[in-house]
């Protein structure tokens, strides 16, 4: 195994810089709705709410989204998506909501995350934060708020482990030597 | 240091591997291993979840044709297959014996072949032949779904039956199910009884010796469940407890004496249930006769399921049918 990208300290102050990112963003935390895309962006979304409630004082609702049904690659995969129920706890009408994923690779997840989004109601603004964004983008989706730029080449891949879904945090980079940006 | 990680460190989803679905077919329960019965029951949770939302339909399976074959009658299973393969986005077409080619003496082959050259992706299928689908199955590349052959085998009623469980008694390791009336004849009591032993749950089939089947006593399958005619012994300490239609036919045919007996022996009523676990499940496949396998007060009481197990097959069928749908086969 090689060295982690990240390792947890890192990955913690990320998020707590990218919770500050949001609060500032929004100018505080009314209207907020956190929304982490299953399975690592939820946990994520747990965390930036655990930031912003330490440094704001304010408990921000956050929800799961399962986009499963809505990819755009379904039938064509090898392994169809697994099902899992989302979580919306609260309407998400004329909120902001922040969708939280882990990695933004081709933004075929976000143009799939925002149709589930839709289904669920009409926020007033969906604004995107991820932990790492890797590039090569097909659609044309761009994030509002990124832990990390990590070039990367298609051959490799990003690994984000959380310690809820994984049982540690760490980003690594796989396939050829990673471009330590 | 200002600690950000998860309050809560709870598992969450995601890091296992989930069992993959690789038949072109769904015949019985009997050949379904531990991780693909999980497998639907996990999926099932997420269509639950589609099925809550204010509008409970999605786009997934655009562009796919669900045929439904019916050469019994049903309400039930044919709506309830009708709603899932709609709440996911299916083309859906109703076929029954009368009305279409069967009528003027079609074949069953045949009949699976031109729905194949018409479209259809996944075939339901409910036939009274012990059999059918499999026939149908192997002539066809369409998937096959059993939605009930003969005496043999109900798959999709077995699997929201055990969804139904799952989500009130949760684990069925060492739970006790009494399934109740005519055993013999119940294709839902032999799809049951598969998944129930794949859960780990203790079975015990009850019914009158007439209605009960011989074989299972000895076999494989029949040597991990308890076969009783005695229904008062039987549902002592139950945690689940599902009555089967009784047919009337089966006392014209001298399978019972008397509605009247069989009533006294075998039907779920407040007394009797009030011998079973405080709390225990009341299920039935449908329809009812109520008054006769099942006393109304019962079949409408606080701990009775039956109505969800209605609702809750248009979950697990919209499961099968996106497994079916997104499959390959090996």
């Amino acid at each position: 195994m090689t060295a982690p990208y990240l390792g947890p300290d890192e990955i913690a102050r990320t998020v707590r810089r990218l919770g500050h990112e949001i609060v500032e963003n929004n100018r505080g935390t009314a209207n907020l709705v956190l929304i982490g895309l299953l399975s690592r962006g939820y946990p994520l979304a747990r965390r930036l709410a655990a930031a912003i409630r330490e440094f704001e004082g304010v408990e921000v609702p956050v929800g799961s989204l399962d986009i499963g049904l809505y990819r755009d690659d379904v039938t064509r995969r090898s392994a169809p998506p697994p099902i899992r129920p989302s979580d919306i706890p609260v309407s998400i009408d004329g909120q902001t909501v922040v969708l939280v994923d882990d990695v933004l690779f081709t933004g075929r997840s976000i143009r799939a995350a925002l149709d589930a989004l839709l289904d669920f109601g009409r926020p007033a603004r969906v604004r995107l934060a991820v932990l790492i964004d890797r590039g090569h983008r097909e659609v044309p989706i761009r994030p509002d708020f990124v832990g990390k730029n990590i070039p990367t080449a298609l051959v490799q891949d990003v690994r984000v482990s959380l310690a809820e879904t994984d049982g540690e945090d760490s980003v690594h980079v796989f396939g050829e030597e990673a471009a330590h940006a | 240091m200002l600690d950000v990680r998860s309050p809560e460190t709870e598992a969450l989803p995601g890091a296992a591997e989930m069992a993959r679905w690789t038949r072109k077919d769904l015949l019985d329960t009997d050949t379904l291993s531990r991780d693909e019965i999980e497998l639907i029951l996990d999926t099932a949770e997420g269509m639950h979840e589609v099925r809550s939302r204010p509008v409970a339909k999605v786009a997934t399976l655009r562009g796919v044709t669900v045929v439904t074959l019916f050469y019994e009658q049903s309400t039930r299973t044919r709506a309830s297959f009708e709603v899932a393969a709609k709440a996911l986005g299916a083309d859906v077409v109703n076929l029954t014996a009368s009305g279409s080619s069967v009528e003027k003496g079609e074949s069953l082959i045949d009949t699976v072949r031109t729905l194949e050259a018409i479209g259809a992706d996944i075939l339901v299928m409910r036939h009274g032949k012990s059999g059918a689908p499999y026939l149908a199955a192997r002539n066809t590349s369409a998937g096959v779904i059993n939605g009930g052959d003969g005496t043999h085998a109900h798959p999709t009623q077995a699997l929201l039956d055990l969804f139904t469980m799952h989500r009130h008694a949760g684990d069925l390791a060492g739970k006790r199910v009494v399934i109740v009336g005519d055993v013999l004849h119940s294709r839902v009591a032999r799809s049951n009884i598969w998944t129930l032993l794949a859960s780990g749950a203790d079975v015990t089939l009850c019914g009158p010796a007439t209605l009960l089947p011989r074989t299972l006593g000895s076999g494989a399958e029949g040597s991990r469940c308890t076969v009783t005619t005695n229904f008062d012994e039987a549902i002592r300490d139950a945690d689940i407890v599902m009555a089967l239609r009784m047919q009337k036919e089966r006392q014209e045919k001298g399978l019972i004496p008397s509605l009247r007996e069989y009533i006294a022996g075998y039907q779920v009523n407040a007394r009797r249930l009030a011998m079973a676990r405080p709390g225990a499940l009341v299920m039935h496949p449908g329809p009812m006769n109520e008054g006769i396998e099942i006393a109304p007060d019962v079949a409408h009481g606080v701990t009775s399921v039956i109505e969800e197990q209605v609702s809750n097959g248009v979950s697990v069928r919209m499961a099968i049918l996106y497994l079916m749908a997104t499959a390959r086969h090996a």
